[in-house]
């Protein structure tokens, strides 16, 4: 058969974008199977980190001299390319963070501390990861307020009718996974929203591992909140995003005060700046906001459409060889998965598996994955997976099968 | 029976048969664990779990005129066969030896790149608490000597 997303995506070019790949891992070439929870950077990426930092570091927003200039001018240029990304209406509706959890954080205390009441609610789901629970737990705890959460059913997706049962009036805010962390499940968003809308429920998604994988476009999706993290798109750690609509963001106050985010201090009284300055207090990470940019040109360059269709035949093909596996079992079978297959063995803990694996240069997650209620739920204590992105293989994938099918025969 | 330091050079000597592969040196660990007895269900509770390991472990001894014995178990394979080399070695050996055991076999034997830096504060513990034991029970008889 032939094999066309290959021809469309040079993987051989491709991985030689990415230094980190190039190595031997206990004698043995590495396979890095762990992109769900941080992917690696291409060299484009590490070099303009270098490069900044090399000829242009300065503060942004603060001065007139060149340098200043030439930060501001790139920072900004980040901002631009991340709202064409998510397609957001304005440059000031992008909101730099540290990541996906400081995002939710910001939202929950800004949006969260302002705007409900006790007794109002908040609903999430049961395949959330941590950083979009924890937020809301202390909020609920700080404003009694009631958390609500959605069901997952067995294959690992939303239970829509258990959404539609508990949504109601008193629901103020639906925060949502895009796609699961642990399951590879991609949610059916855009009915979430648009019912929750109806209610008058303000939304969030966490996108952290969707925006890799899928076109985003907020717009289209009519949420009032996206967050995302550089660090799983191929860029660098400690930068994040939050997408929210000018409305929303306007009428919230700021999030931290300090430097950036002021209009004019006095000891009587400090006006704050203009979007999306308002919540950008102190100096922001720069070096690596601008890398991600260099990161997203980089996923533009190849194509969401063409990294997806290849990603997709990477999962079916690993699926497809795990499923046949004797005392292997799949955890999350949604019919819309991205490329993250997690499972379990029978008579074998998912530390050991993780162990043997990375003896053999694999490396894989084992664990919670930041989802305990979620690993409760599938009465599990954690799971191995194995997560690809487009600089994988089919042939990485049949030493991991071999490896796990080792693995298999050893189980009791 | 033979010393700590002669079944440690045994250790080392099997070891070297494996030529340093990862892969089978953890399947030779994980064999280990499997022929480790299963502890009792029984002992398997809170008090007997060793805090600072990733894993579960849990411990047990009890003395035999001057000799202690070791009994462990752990929900992983591979630190039950970590374990299991560690009984090998303390099991049944007078109690200074053990307080004074220099454990030289674990660096030898590849271990310590084995159980890596996440997992090594887990097997200190491990010959913490199986030393910790050794110097009770150490006590314990002096004080019943001095009375
Ligand atoms: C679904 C999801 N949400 C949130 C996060 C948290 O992201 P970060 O640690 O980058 O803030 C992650 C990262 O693992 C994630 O997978």
């Amino acid at each position: 058969m032939e094999d066309t997303s290959t021809l469309i995506l040079d993987i051989d070019k491709i991985r030689k974008d990415f230094p980190v790949l190039h190595q031997q891992v206990n004698g043995k070439p590495l396979i890095y199977f762990d992109n769900a929870a941080s992917t690696q950077k291409p060299s484009s990426v590490i070099s303009v980190i270098k490069s900044y930092y090399e000829n242009d570091n300065a503060n942004i927003h603060r001065g007139i001299h060149t340098l200043a200039e030439r930060a501001t001018e790139a920072f900004e240029a980040s901002r631009k390319t991340v709202r064409d990304f998510l397609g957001a209406a304005y440059e000031e509706e992008i909101i730099f963070t540290k990541g996906t959890t400081e995002s939710i954080n910001l939202v929950a205390s800004s949006y969260g501390r302002n705007f409900l009441d006790p007794g109002d609610e908040i609903m999430i789901s049961a395949m959330e990861h941590h950083a979009n629970i924890v937020p809301w737990q202390m909020l609920c705890e700080e404003k009694g307020l009631k958390l609500r959460v959605i069901n997952v059913t067995e294959e690992g997706e939303i239970d829509l009718a258990d959404f539609e049962q508990q949504l109601n009036p008193r629901t103020k805010i639906v925060s949502l996974v895009h796609v699961s962390n642990t399951l590879g499940t991609i949610n059916p968003i855009k009915h979430i929203i648009d019912a929750s809308k109806k209610q008058g429920a303000v939304t969030l998604i966490d996108g952290a591992q969707a925006v890799s994988h899928l076109e985003i476009d907020v717009q289209e999706l009519g949420c009032d909140f996206y967050v995302f993290s550089a660090h799983k798109i191929y860029g660098p750690t400690g930068a994040g995003v939050l997408y929210g609509r000018k409305e929303l963001l306007e009428k919230m106050p700021p999030y931290q005060g300090g430097g950036e985010m002021i209009d004019e201090v006095s000891f009587e009284k400090t006006t704050y700046n203009e979007l999306p300055y308002k919540f950008e207090a102190g100096t922001p990470n720069i070096a690596d906001v601008i890398a991600m940019k260099t990161a997203i040109d980089y996923i533009n360059k190849l194509g969401k459409k063409n990294i997806a269709a290849y990603e997709d035949e990477l999962l079916k093909y690993a699926t497809e060889k795990v499923s046949k596996l004797d005392k292997v079992t799949i955890i999350g079978k949604a019919k819309n998965k991205v490329s993250v297959l997690s499972f379990v063995v029978a008579g074998m803990h998912h530390f050991d598996i993780g162990l043997m694996m990375d003896a053999r240069g694999l490396a894989v997650r084992t664990g919670h994955h930041c989802t305990q209620p979620l690993m409760k739920h599938f009465g599990l204590e954690g799971t191995a997976r194995a997560s690809f992105a487009f600089y994988n293989t089919k042939e990485e994938i049949d030493v991991f099968v071999d490896s796990l099918t080792k693995i298999t025969q050893l189980a009791k | 029976m033979s010393t700590i330091n002669q079944i440690q050079d045994e250790i080392i000597e099997e070891f070297e048969i494996l030529g340093g592969d990862m892969e089978s040196t953890i399947f030779y660990i994980m064999e280990l664990g499997n022929k480790l007895p299963d502890m009792n269900d029984a002992d398997k509770i809170e008090d007997n779990i060793i805090k600072g390991c990733q894993s579960k472990v849990w411990l047990t001894t009890n003395l035999d005129n001057e000799h202690l014995k070791f009994n462990a178990d752990s929900n992983t394979e591979i630190t039950k066969g970590l374990i299991s080399l560690l009984i090998r070695v303390l099991n049944g050996q007078k109690l200074d030896d053990i307080i004074n055991a220099d454990l030289y076999f674990i660096d030898k034997i590849g271990m310590k790149r084995v159980i890596g830096s996440q997992r090594s504060n887990g097997f200190s513990a491990m010959i913490k608490q199986m030393k910790m034991y050794a110097l009770a029970y150490k006590g314990q008889k002096e004080l019943r000597e001095n009375s």
